[in-house]
């Protein structure tokens, strides 16, 4: 039995009185009052008179500034207006997100010609899921520092300076010429490419080498999958069909190849029937926390060298023939046997994937699925994908042949090694050695600032093409918008220039048209996604020819001593491609709730080897102390962060930051560049890196947190949380708590629910919205953060800000460490949860506001109106869950005053508030919703535009609305169907029965304050053994055999829950 | 006043029961679902009076076998498959030189709707003029307001003298009696008289300003020259043109668009002078050349009326008109939502754009002009007699109270429409 602690930061663990005393103050920083000095008033900076006389003078200028001019609008129709369109009226079209070999299909919606929202689509393989990536993409579209137009970059002694191309003919003509005086090669650098078309394009382009490269590379995977007898290929896994689930370092939630397929199926595992609880069991070795092992069950820490030796332990304990190596650390040889035992246990329902690139290591991997019974049943090899095709080999040999100055010339399209590559240095100086130089990609990154033709590319936004996400399924892109610049397909480029007379897009239709035949091609246009008859050859079989010499290369690996550092990808920034997308750099990072920064992540022991103190001071300050890393000739200044579950000797860096300036001011300054960290062993390209130096510079840098700003003020019952076996023992906790909230209100209250309130209660008439929130199928992603922005308006404030506790997000993901109470280092899980406005029945907020601008809606919701709103800031300090959101400066530039955004009046705010309010950015917003201005609360409307359009068609189409009709942004975003939303006055609505189906795990956040949430949240389950004392009273042993006495449910309730503040039961 | 929807449907219904009583009974409910059909369907091609696109629908009955309310349908779902073995239809393509378009998703029901719709618009236009809507009732209110003023006004003045007249003679009788009293202060210069007249200065400018202040950006009257002289009484008046043949995205979407140059030319491609209308005058009073503005429609078009075969649609410009009715930025006002879901007359808000030339803002698009209209708007509930909209099936808490009596009707205000985030999100 165990003590159980929930918390947010170190502060609540090692100091709560001074976090307390500091939580309190509203304002961080000391507040510049200047002036009140002892002169007196009239001798101060601003005395009084004057501050009457800008009083006076401002109210009459405002009066006469907003009313007296009444400006002529001009409505300005179509000339020749196209038949299926209709202004105002928003057209969904397929398309596919297509990054780095990333493909998730979407839906785009287009208003009035401009792509505002993305969508998952329903009939692909994601099931309708998003990612965060996939979400921001739409901004991208509108991205200021997008490169406009063919450039050609002449050097003149040390000038650089970039010429337009003024027509594609002349660039054409340019590189045609450029080539054919060249000698040498040609050669094609990409990222992955899924695109069989432009596969095609390239085979048929004369003497073309094709060079995949891809900047996290997953060529350990290809190649052992190739020696186990698969071919080079990668095969599909099915989390869905896993009773046990091993990750030895792949964080399949987040990052790891087909993210959102694979979060969709570990979340029907992870979903919890009530009558008869049971779930999959997700097993987790790693260095650092990422987001899916803080989402493991169990979780066991390793060094990033020591991966190899925990994959063959794990083979021999499951009874592969190969020596197991010493396993030093007894917590992590204990896990792997257990972990073996599981997987024993579950032969044929169980899956082991691992993120190394190392091939002897994915070996192993493969020997472990082989004896595991994994092939055939959880990994399907005869439709593998395609997500990654780049070989770490190929690219080492590129650069041996550009350095031998054998290229003639290269083009480049979606890679960027001047910027990721392990030794960017030595791909800059090969570069310099080839020809004739082009570049494809979109934005002035890294390695396109060195080329010397740029032809930027389309962004999928605007580009037909397709994408053949695995084997057999393809999705299509269409575009969506006119392009926005003088850009041109890549493979248009290719097309030209090896001689073909057609456009990519022309090409491209009449592949399709021959195939599927012009039907067949509209339908797939239409639904996106084609998915032909499997190919049942080519599926290969296990052979273990390779495992022994795979085994004995691992045993010779060098035993790592001393700091090693391991490299991740944020779920946001990823490997760094979209790293100029503001709303990206702006969202949280799951573990850390850290924003626009990398920075060093260390462990508790780490950082008391380093003498950081672990206090408030630590927590609740910005600043934090910067080290320096140092491996071998490379070294970064970071700052670090503390997380508790960390591997002692690792320290892990995120990948994607540390940017040029071409990529536009949002990734500029953000972090440092990690990507130097990784090293090219001859075969792969390791992700991590041993005998690194440390050294604390005993200085701070500031990162952005957003995880401290809203304090509960002690109140707990906020997250709920047990382990599979407490709530098998005790399934009643939830609803006895209920029950006895319920019956000391009614004491309180004449035995009427209704009394329970000073106010009078709303009635729902007709609709009352609701939501749901499964905790186990929240794996803090934040696609739905970002889905929120997009549909919502909601501002970027700039990092800046956020250090300011001025963070906008309407939706906010809570994480919560739950450790020991004694050892916080102990982390036993992860709890994400989502917070956003509560729509409460009895909402606290509605009470103070002096103008009514915050109301009850017959619908159930908590209204907010800003225009109504004089900014008194009441609402949001009444609100005990703090999600409301106050505009402190004028982010978005809809004040009618432009002095608003004058920096010497209201503060400086960083460049990316300015870029997200360019023309060009502002076209993303959504036209149905207000942009709201400085000096109001904003918060989450559950996406009521949303609920009003799907009203309004039931309404036109004369028929009474479905309950799940109306859906909100994170709901669709989420990949795991965490959240749920309808009408929770219809029976038949998934909302309903959520709820009647879930009376044991459902509950409020804060259910004692009899605030009525309209949002319910359903308890989190971990899937050990181990029994909770939190969960089911202190004295939850002795209670086991009548947990479902009333009596002993409300005794326990009394004693290990807050009780019921019986004289404030009316507040 | 307004015009709202209630005034103005019961007005519209009593003059429709004058002219409907003596041909045969017609359900209002089945004339208005009719115009909502010819409206959303037939309008971009047929008028009822007059010949265009294809024929004018008046005495549709008494031509080829419509009588036959089956028949007319067949056709109306499938033109082409009913034209094969009909000659009079095969005339009417050869007559009319474009294809009817198919309906497949008309009934019997709407076809019987059409067609009391178009007898009884056509019965109305033989009738007289236009009395479709109303302009509302005479601002009584106002006026006794003016006559109480007044009548105060004079009291208070008389009283005032009558005071005066009280003091004087007060004094006289004093002096005639001997008794001396302090001199009396001048009415001017007694400090009772001041505070009260400051008071009153200080009411009744207070009550202008506050009203200016609130009338603040308001434009109603509105009617800024807009680039071409488009004359909404030749087109929608006099030419009986549906509001939504030119501002068909009403119908779907929140806005209604203004016409698109292609929609001007559907028309205008045959229409290049203005000759027989009523003679036009803008605002100052000069007259306008009406063929002279259709050119500049022609200039924008770039189409050649001597060349009308020549005309390349795709080279148009768009005309920058001038936008009259402006809601600010935090306002969400759907158009749909108020015509097919609420069943609203253009005529409500915008007025009575058919008698006007040069359109002007009719209503003060304020809030409480809003509001008031919420509040006293019925929606189209559907009562247990199973007409109105099905969406409001839902509403179980109303059903059970209108079946216990405890309310009769449900309005907007019921349903949240006073509701700040019914328009404000």
């Amino acid at each position: 039995m165990s003590q159980n602690k929930y918390w947010q930061s170190f502060g609540e663990v090692n100091d709560p009185e001074n976090l307390k005393k500091l939580s309190q103050d509203e304002f961080q920083e000391e507040l510049p009052f200047e002036g009140f000095d002892d002169k007196g008033l009239i001798d101060a900076k601003a005395p009084r008179r004057d501050f009457l006389k800008y009083l006076g003078f401002s109210t009459a200028a405002a009066t006469l500034a907003a009313s007296c001019k009444i400006p002529v609008n001009k409505a300005i129709p179509y000339a020749n207006k196209p038949e299926n369109l209709v202004p105002g009226v928003a057209k969904y079209y397929a398309t596919t997100y297509v990054q780095d070999g990333d493909v998730i299909p979407v839906v785009a919606k287009v208003r009035d010609g401009r792509p505002i929202k993305i969508e998952g689509n329903d009939l692909s393989f994601t099931g309708g899921g998003t990612t965060a990536r996939s979400q921001a993409s739409v901004l991208d579209l509108y991205d200021m520092y997008r490169a406009k137009f063919p450039l050609h970059r002449v050097t003149k002694g040390t000038d650089v300076t970039f010429q337009e191309v003024p027509t594609f003919e002349q660039f054409d003509k340019m590189v045609g010429d450029a080539m054919k005086a060249a000698t040498g090669s040609v050669v094609l650098l990409t990222s992955t490419i899924t695109s069989p078309t432009t596969k095609e394009i390239i085979a048929k382009f004369p003497n073309l080498k094709h060079v995949q490269y891809d900047a996290v590379s997953y060529s350990g995977i290809l190649l052992a999958n190739e020696a186990s007898g698969f071919g080079r290929k990668i095969p599909n896994y099915d989390f869905a069909a896993a009773k046990v689930i091993v990750s030895i370092g792949a964080d399949f939630l987040g990052t790891w190849l087909s993210s959102v397929e694979y979060a969709k199926g570990y979340s029907k595992g992870r979903k919890i029937d009530e009558k008869n609880p049971s779930m999959s069991k997700h097993y987790q070795f790693e260095g650092h926390l990422s987001m899916t092992g803080s989402n493991a069950d169990e979780r066991f820490t390793h060094r990033p060298s020591e991966t190899g030796a925990v994959a063959v332990a794990l083979l021999a304990a499951v009874g592969g023939s190969v020596t197991a190596p010493a396993i030093a650390d007894a917590k992590l040889a204990a896990g792997i046997k257990k972990v073996a035992e599981d997987l024993k246990a579950h032969n044929g329902q169980s899956l082991v994937v691992c993120g190394s690139n190392d091939k002897n290591v994915q070996v192993i991997v493969n020997a472990i699925n082989s004896a595991i019974g994994a092939n055939g049943t959880t990994i399907d090899w005869s439709k593998p994908v395609n997500y990654r095709q780049g070989i770490d080999a190929d690219m080492a040999q590129l650069i041996t042949d550009m350095e031998a100055g054998s290229v003639g010339t290269l083009m480049v399209y979606g890679a960027n090694p001047a910027y990721t590559h392990p030794d960017a240095e030595k791909f800059k100086a090969a570069l310099k050695k080839v020809r004739v130089t082009v570049s494809f990609n979109e934005k002035m990154d890294e390695t396109t600032e060195l080329c010397e033709y740029i032809l930027p590319t389309h962004h999928y936004l605007e580009s037909w093409g397709d994408a053949e996400a695995k084997t057999g399924v393809v999705s299509f892109l269409q575009p969506t918008i006119y392009p926005l610049f003088k850009t041109r397909p890549y493979q248009t480029s290719l097309l030209k220039w090896s001689g073909a007379t057609q456009d990519y897009d022309t090409y491209f239709k009449e592949y399709w048209n021959t195939k599927l035949g012009a039907d067949g091609f509209n339908k797939a246009l239409q639904d996106g996604i084609k998915e032909e008859a499997p190919a049942a050859a080519g599926a290969g079989s296990y052979s273990g020819g390779a495992v022994a010499e795979a085994a004995s290369a691992i045993a010779g690996y060098k035993k790592g001593t001393g700091v090693e550092v391991v490299l991740y990808q944020k779920v946001s920034i990823g490997s760094g491609s979209q790293a100029g997308n503001p709303w990206l750099q702006e969202l949280p990072d799951p573990v850390t709730k850290a924003t626009w920064d990398n920075y060093a992540l260390i462990s508790m022991a780490k950082a008391k080897e380093l003498g950081i103190k672990l206090d408030t001071d630590y927590e609740y300050y910005p600043g934090k102390p910067v080290i320096k890393v140092t491996v071998g000739k490379k070294e970064v200044e970071l700052p670090i962060l503390v997380i508790p579950g960390m591997n002692a000797d690792t320290i892990a860096i995120a990948v994607g930051y540390g940017r040029n300036d071409g990529l536009g001011k949002t990734a500029a300054g953000a972090g440092k560049n990690a990507y130097p960290f990784t090293s090219y062993n001859g075969t792969t390209v390791d992700n991590f890196a041993t005998g690194v130096v440390i050294e604390n510079l005993n200085r701070k840098e500031k990162i952005a947190q957003t995880q401290i700003h809203n304090s509960y003020e002690d109140r707990e019952e906020v997250v709920r949380e047990t382990t599979l076996a407490s709530f098998k023992k005790h399934p009643n906790v939830i609803p006895e708590w209920k029950q006895h909230l319920k019956e000391a209100f009614y004491k309180n209250a004449n035995d009427d629910f209704r009394q329970a309130t000073l106010y009078p209660q709303h009635e729902q008439p007709g609709i009352k919205w609701g939501m749901s929130i499964d905790m186990n199928a929240c794996f803090g992603c934040g696609a739905c953060v970002v889905a929120c922005h997009a549909e919502n308006n909601v501002p970027v404030v700039g990092k800046s800000e956020v250090l300011r506790y001025h963070d906008m997000h309407w939706l906010r993901i809570d994480r919560y460490f739950i450790s020991d109470k004694e050892n916080p280092d102990n982390l036993k899980g992860v709890v994400f949860q989502p917070m956003m406005c509560q729509h409460c029945d009895n909402a606290p907020c509605e009470n103070v506001c002096p103008v009514a601008a915050t109301n009850h809606s017959a619908e159930g919701l908590n209204q907010m109106t800003y225009n109504r709103c004089i900014g008194t800031r009441y609402c949001a300090n009444n609100c005990p869950f703090k999600v409301r959101r106050f505009n402190w400066s004028d982010y978005t530039g809809a004040d009618s005053f432009p002095n608003n955004q004058d920096q010497q009046i209201v503060g400086k705010l960083d460049p990316v508030v300015f870029q997200m309010n360019d023309d060009l950015t502002r076209m993303v917003l959504n036209p149905d919703v207000t942009v709201r201005s400085r000096g109001v609360i904003e918060k989450c409307s559950f996406c009521v535009q949303k609920l009003q359009a799907a009203k309004l068609d039931a309404k036109k189409e004369n028929r009474p609305m479905k309950g799940d009709e109306a859906k909100t942004a994170c709901q669709t975003a989420c990949a795991a169907d965490a959240i749920v939303f309808g009408n929770s006055h219809d029976k038949e609505s998934s909302i309903s029965k959520v709820r009647a189906e879930n009376t044991q795990r459902g509950f409020h956040v804060l259910e004692q304050l009899h605030v009525l949430p309209n949002v319910t949240y359903l308890a989190k389950i971990r899937n050990t053994d181990e029994i909770d004392a939190h969960w089911g009273g202190e004295h939850g042993e002795e209670h086991a055999a009548d947990s479902g006495d009333h009596k002993t449910g409300e005794h326990k309730a009394d004693s290990t829950l807050p009780s019921v503040p019986k004289t404030e039961a009316s507040h | 006043m307004i015009p709202c929807k209630p005034i103005g449907k019961k007005l519209t219904l009593t003059l429709l029961s004058v002219f409907v009583f003596s041909f045969v009974y017609v359900s209002a409910q089945d004339i208005a679902a009719g115009k909502a059909i010819f409206m959303g369907k037939c309008a971009s091609c047929h008028q009822i009076g007059k010949n265009g696109t294809g024929p004018a629908l008046a005495g549709l009955e008494e031509r080829h076998k419509w009588a036959d309310h089956n028949e007319l349908l067949k056709w109306i779902n499938n033109p082409a498959g009913y034209m094969k073995n009909d000659p009079y239809t095969q005339g009417l393509l050869a007559e009319y030189k474009s294809m009817m378009t198919g309906f497949s998703d008309i009934t019997l029901k709407d076809v019987d709707d059409l067609v009391a719709y178009i007898n009884d618009a056509d019965a109305k236009a033989k009738a007289g003029p236009s009395t479709t809507t109303t302009t509302g009732e005479p601002e009584k209110g106002n006026s006794n307001a003016i006559i109480f003023g007044v009548i105060s006004l004079i009291l208070a003045i008389i009283a005032l003298i009558l005071m005066q007249v009280n003091s004087n003679l007060k004094k006289m009788s004093d002096d005639a009696e001997g008794i001396s009293r302090p001199e009396q202060v001048p009415f001017y210069k007694n400090k009772i008289y001041i505070a009260m007249m400051a008071l009153i200065f200080f009411a009744v400018a207070g009550y202008y300003f506050s009203k200016a202040a609130i009338g603040l950006g308001r434009q109603t009257d509105y009617a800024p020259v807009q680039p071409i002289y488009y004359s909404h009484k030749v087109h929608a008046g006099i030419n009986q043109i549906s509001c939504l043949y030119c501002h068909g995205s009403a119908w779907d979407s929140k806005h209604a668009a203004i016409p698109a140059v292609n929609i001007c030319m559907n028309c205008h491609k045959s229409i290049n002078e203005y000759v027989k209308g009523p003679k036009l005058y803008d605002e100052a009073g000069n007259e306008i050349n009406g063929t002279a503005e259709i050119a500049k429609l022609y200039k924008a078009a770039g189409f050649d009326p001597a060349k009308p075969n020549d005309w390349d649609p795709s080279k148009a410009k768009p005309i920058e008109w001038v936008k009259i009715h402006n809601l600010p930025d935090h306002v969400y006002f759907n158009h749909s939502q108020h015509i097919r879901a609420g069943k609203v007359q253009c005529q409500s808000c915008h007025g009575e754009v058919t008698a006007m030339d040069e359109v002007k803002q009719v209503s003060e698009l304020s809030m409480g002009w809003c509001i008031n209209c919420h509040r006293e708007t019925k929606v189209d509930f559907n009562y247990s007699d199973s007409t109105g909209n099905k969406f409001y099936s839902i509403y179980e808490k109303f059903h059970n109270d209108i079946k216990n009596h405890k309310m009769d009707s449900v309005s907007v205000k019921d349903i949240g429409g006073l509701e700040c985030q019914k328009c404000h999100y």
